[in-house]
């Protein structure tokens, strides 16, 4: 498995406050850990619990140093929302891979008026720039395995395609961290997302 | 829970992901601390939270300021107990009498200060480098540049105070507190717990001018040995091999050096962990191998002017900025030059703002205040927010507690009709961390101010922490439930009344008739923040409002109150007003606001 990682791997994380952004990269990079691989990874949430922006960096490799990504150097961008994906589209490598959920959070701007409406055609927007962007609808999936608030986990099966980790050392990790509770939905979410498009 | 905490504690071979914050409280307790002590602020609070969630025979407290946090950490010191006092930046500020002073006395048990400061202001009111207090205070200073060295600069924390009777600072930043990244704990067989008896050293703990003049001769001998000692400091390295004269060399220090390790190859690097007091002898022998060195820091120039004293030239500030946080292309940016440029993708994107919480008992005030048109002097808090739209509503922000002195000064010089609108609002912690004073300023001398106490029974802003008036310790304990009301009237004011946030009417009368009257005054509105977690079950219960479109005549006057729940949406370019039932949880204040019924249960 290491010799995947002669070069680090760079993965952003972006959404919403309480959309499960940060157990997502937490997931992650426990996989990474647990793989042998060094990482590091960082939080930008000072306002998140008040409707603000999560972006989450995680980086993946032999040897890692900065704990966050130079711009133009994101490989995979796992977007929670369309708005925050938008957002991030100048930091991303030309080659990025894009996972985007199909949700669409309104931030208070738009609601009072004062700010400019959201964009049209906004995924359009994305892919007319990177054709490895896909839009899938975690929610809804996540809604089939059981537990709406598992889209962070729906999206992290659809990436686990992309990664070089086996399928067993991500549900050993998931069922670590996800409360003992909500084990099996979480696992069901995951499944689910892996299979997307497969 | 208790499961994951043994197996932590039972496998200390395995390296575990931590962010700097966790890594520090492992650090505390591997080192065998038993007093640790702070006021929540970001981003030093989860240091506290998890000492006292997982290290639990560790003594951990909330204290009511950063001030009361490094007294009481230096009384357990004296005692002989290695004792910690956490705080953000600014928080070191209020502590920084105690700080100044416990230069001279020293220590018994090891006593250091984690300063964990806020470049780029991620969540402050300012930037200040708090490397300055080292240097002011004549103490060491410790810089982490990840989770590991957090942990194990923790750990020689207390050694080194122990061994040069001395306070120690460990400053972190937001990236190196809440990063995460992989650490290998020590193997601690014995966490050798020192004994505490009562102190019995006046020369030494006493200082009265007699003693303090002995005690600065002291603090000056023993910079002089931590400087010999920071020449070897295993953790103050130069990574160049070669003999032959390098072109260029950088000093760094923090998490920029994960940043220069990031974009310079193989540029040697000397970086310094123990910045305060400096290796000189080892800084001159690197320099001196290279034609230009450069001093990669972030914020002040702290490193780069020290070294400059020295008459040894290095290039620091003229090629990397004072403000904000460094990033890794900033550095390279300043090392190399700009980078090509990238096409950039230009769509305007609506911003994400922090917004108050649907249902938070200050939507209602600030609405009110506005609308008596009155001037409102913040303080720190959640109810900041309300500088932001709609409201508008808070004319100034300085530090904890400033709101109430300023009102004050204020009255003090305006006209008759300008000091009548003046107001206070601050939360019931910032109020017990420091607003009491001011209020008794107040009253000694005469002041008319009116003060709002927003108590929401929590620290709500840094993730809801107890505090004196909330009935619970850090650890969860039940305790003494402080009342401010008492306090207040205690001070001497006279009126104290009581408000339910939730009653527009009741509140504009109340306000009204405070601001208007001759003398000290303080409102409480006492309602619990919403994010706690036994408000937050009952009001999950109570089922979500919603707007009848047949009797919306689009007014927008429910805008007004800011709540996130109130949306406008726009079908077929008509706006239309919703209620979000996701977040609504029923308050019912856009409910007494919509005057014509629009808005129904």
């Amino acid at each position: 498995m290491k010799k995947d990682f002669n070069k680090t791997i760079n993965l952003l994380f972006a959404g919403v406050g309480g959309q499960g952004v940060l157990l997502a990269s937490d997931i992650l990079s426990e996989i990474a850990h647990a793989a042998g691989l060094d990482v590091k990874k960082s939080d930008i949430h000072g306002m998140s619990q008040r409707g603000g922006s999560v972006v989450s960096q995680v980086r993946i490799g032999e040897k890692v140093y900065s704990p966050i990504i130079r711009e133009g150097e994101v490989d995979f961008l796992i977007a929670f929302e369309i708005l925050e994906a938008l957002r991030c589209l100048n930091i991303l490598s030309e080659k990025c891979r894009i996972i985007v959920n199909n949700q669409k959070i309104y931030p208070i701007s738009i609601y009072n008026g004062k700010e400019n409406k959201h964009p049209k055609d906004d995924f359009e927007l994305i892919k007319k720039r990177y054709k490895d962007a896909e839009l899938m609808d975690g929610f809804a999936i996540a809604e089939k395995a059981g537990d709406n608030r598992a889209v962070n986990l729906v999206l992290l099966g659809r990436l686990s395609n992309y990664l070089p980790f086996e399928q067993t050392l991500w549900e050993g990790v998931i069922k670590r961290c996800v409360p003992p509770s909500s084990v099996e939905k979480n696992l069901h979410a995951f499944k689910l997302g892996r299979r997307v498009g497969l | 829970m208790k499961i994951r905490k043994s197996r932590r504690l039972l496998r200390p071979q395995h390296k575990e992901f931590l962010s700097g914050n966790e890594a520090i409280a492992r650090g505390s307790y591997d080192a065998a601390v038993r007093f640790a002590a702070g006021y929540p602020g970001t981003p030093s609070t989860e240091i506290l939270e998890n000492i006292a969630k997982r290290y639990t025979d560790i003594y951990a407290e909330w204290s009511p300021n950063e001030k009361v946090a490094l007294e009481a950490a230096s009384g357990a010191s004296m005692a002989g107990a290695r004792a910690l006092a956490a705080m953000k930046h600014v928080g070191l500020n209020v502590a920084s009498d105690p700080l100044m002073t416990l230069s001279y006395t020293g220590v018994n048990g090891g006593l250091v200060i984690i300063t964990a400061d806020d470049p780029g202001i991620h969540s402050s009111q300012n930037e200040q480098d708090n490397r300055h207090y080292a240097k002011f205070a004549k103490i060491p200073l410790l810089e982490p540049s990840d989770s590991q060295e957090a942990y194990d600069f923790t750990i020689l924390a207390f050694e080194i105070s122990e061994r040069f009777d001395t306070p120690v600072i460990l400053r972190t930043t937001t990236r190196t507190s809440h990063s995460k990244s992989l650490v290998q704990l020590k193997q601690i067989k014995n966490r050798e717990i020192k004994k505490t008896a009562l102190p019995n050293n006046a020369e030494k703990f006493v200082m009265i001018p007699k003693y303090a003049r002995e005690r600065h001769w002291f603090v000056e001998k023993r910079l002089e040995r931590i400087r010999v000692y920071s020449e070897n400091f295993l953790y103050n390295r130069s990574d160049y091999q070669g003999n032959k004269k390098g072109k260029i060399g950088i000093i760094t220090s923090g998490v920029a050096y994960q940043y220069v390790k990031e974009v310079c190859g193989d540029i040697p690097v000397l970086k310094l962990s123990l910045t305060y007091p400096l290796p000189t002898k080892l800084i001159r022998d690197f320099v001196n191998r290279f034609k230009k060195t450069y001093v990669v820091e972030e914020l002040d120039p702290f490193i780069e002017e020290e070294i400059k004293g020295y008459g040894i030239n290095v290039t620091g500030k003229e090629r990397f900025p004072s403000v904000g946080e460094l990033t890794p292309d900033i550095v390279h940016e300043g090392l190399f030059g700009k980078k090509s440029k990238r096409k950039k993708a230009n769509i305007n994107l609506p911003a994400r703002e922090p917004v108050m919480c649907a249902g938070c008992p200050y939507l209602g005030i600030f609405y009110i205040l506005k609308r008596l048109g009155l001037y409102i002097a913040g303080d720190i808090g959640c109810y900041t927010l309300a500088a932001m739209p709609p409201y508008n509503a808070i004319d100034s922000t300085l530090c904890m507690g400033a709101g109430i002195c300023q009102a004050f000064g204020m009255e003090k010089v305006l006209n008759e009709k300008d000091r009548k609108k003046v107001v206070a609002v601050i939360g019931d912690s910032t109020f017990l961390h420091s607003g009491m004073t001011g209020l008794l300023n107040i009253v000694y001398n005469k002041g008319i101010a009116t003060v709002i106490i927003l108590d929401n029974s929590t620290t709500a802003m840094t993730g809801r922490q107890d505090h004196p008036a909330s009935g619970y310790t850090l650890k969860g304990e039940e305790t003494k439930e402080i009342n401010i009301a008492g306090i207040c009237r205690a001070l001497g004011v006279d009126r104290v009344r009581f408000i339910d946030p939730f009653k527009l009417d009741e509140l504009e009368r109340t306000i009204s008739e405070e601001v208007n009257y001759d003398g000290p005054s303080v409102i409480i509105s006492k309602s619990p923040c919403i994010l706690l977690k036994h408000v937050a079950e009952i009001k999950k219960a109570v089922p979500p409002l919603r707007v009848d479109p047949s009797l919306c005549n689009g007014c927008l006057i429910c805008l007004k109150l800011g709540c996130p729940a109130i949306q406008r949406e726009f079908i077929d370019n008509k706006g239309v007003l919703i209620i979000n039932p996701i977040l609504c949880n029923g308050c019912a204040l856009c409910v007494d606001l919509c005057k014509i019924g629009a808005i129904k249960p």
